[in-house]
């Protein structure tokens, strides 16, 4: 088992992002809060992301994480939160779309 | 997120307190309120409502957008007895995301050997529960098939409104559990609730796929809970 594993149950984000703010780190957090049809990962689902790009959580199947770490990099650097939505009616669903046909708000802030 | 939010959020959630995280999407300020605290007008209307319900979702209120993530406690799962089923079920269970407690007052049963990596009290139920209480976020299963050990803990079980409760035996020992729970004076309503004989009805045989059958019931009691929990705010 990986160090995320504690007990015999997975360490949640939050509790995470908490330990990556006191070391120092610059965090964004970014949460599902909207999902339509089949999406893998329910309303409130949290993938916490730092400045160099490492993450845990999720927020899809694995579908459209590297968007939005590449999102929450942006958000790191200017503190403007964004609303992102994933699709397969979304054009850019050819690259990041969710294999389900399920559709995904996920809202991207910056720790402090 | 603001840093005060995370750190309170955490705080209750280690404190086993519901609580939510309001965001109001338009300026992206956020704040915790947790369960009992008053929020005025058509806002206080939507946190109730997911704090009944249990669902995170975004509300329109007053021609504002607000995310609602309602944080729940983690289900606990409380065994009574550290018996050979409670060694499947233990891991079982961690795996499953339930948060676990073993208590038997027999030493020679409750032993970390037995049961390693497992919050452990080697107490009468009523000792161990008194210092960690049981609540509706709880599941119960009592195990022991010792009347002595596993009547306490289904009393306190019922009269705190844990979300689940359990009780090992055949249909001839129940029966005289519900006698025994009557002549202690719990309701007919609340041993009503009591699922006995334990576990889910699939010709279970060894420790090991009763286990399984107590997880599912578990489980089943869990994920249907929703219309149970209005029901005990609305009354």
């Amino acid at each position: 088992m990986s160090d995320i594993v504690e007990g015999g149950t997975l360490r949640d984000p939050l509790t995470i992002a908490e330990e990556w703010m006191k070391e120092g780190r610059d965090v964004a957090i970014a949460t599902v809060v909207e999902t339509w049809g089949s999406a893998p990962r329910p309303v409130g689902s949290h993938l916490v992301i730092d400045a160099d790009g490492q993450f845990e959580g999720s927020v899809s199947g694995g579908c459209v994480e590297g968007a939005v770490i590449a999102e929450a990099a942006e958000v790191i650097a200017d503190g403007k939160p964004r609303m992102l939505e994933f699709g397969v009616a979304d054009e850019t669903a050819w690259r990041v779309g969710l294999s389900c046909g399920g559709r995904i708000k996920v809202y991207v802030e910056r720790l402090g | 997120m603001d840093p005060y939010s995370l750190k309170k959020l955490n705080q209750c959630r280690r404190e086993r307190r519901a609580a939510i995280l309001l965001t109001d999407l338009g300026d992206g300020r956020d704040r915790v309120v947790v369960e009992g605290d008053l929020v005025a007008g058509n806002l206080g209307e939507a946190v109730a409502s997911a704090f009944r319900s249990g669902k995170s979702g975004v509300v329109e209120v007053d021609g504002r957008s607000f995310f609602l993530n309602v944080h729940l406690p983690p289900p606990r799962l409380v065994m009574i007895g550290a018996v050979h089923i409670s060694q499947a079920l233990a891991p079982m269970a961690a795996i499953a995301g339930f948060d676990l407690h073993i208590i038997d007052p027999r030493t020679a049963f409750a032993s970390p050997e037995r049961f390693p990596n497992v919050r452990l009290d080697a107490e009468w139920p009523q000792e161990a529960l008194a210092r960690s209480p049981l609540d509706a976020y709880c599941a119960l299963a009592a195990l022991t098939h010792d009347p002595k050990i596993d009547d306490p803990a289904l009393k306190a079980a019922l009269e705190a409104g844990c979300f689940y409760v359990g009780a090992l035996g055949s249909r001839k020992t129940h029966a005289r559990r519900v006698e025994r729970l009557t002549e202690a004076g719990v309701s007919p309503a609340a041993i009503e609730r009591i699922r006995a004989p334990i576990g889910l009805k699939i010709g279970a045989a060894s420790p090991a796929e009763i286990a399984v059958a107590v997880l599912a019931e578990i489980i089943e009691a869990l994920r249907s809970r929703g219309l149970s929990a209005s029901r005990s705010v609305a009354a």
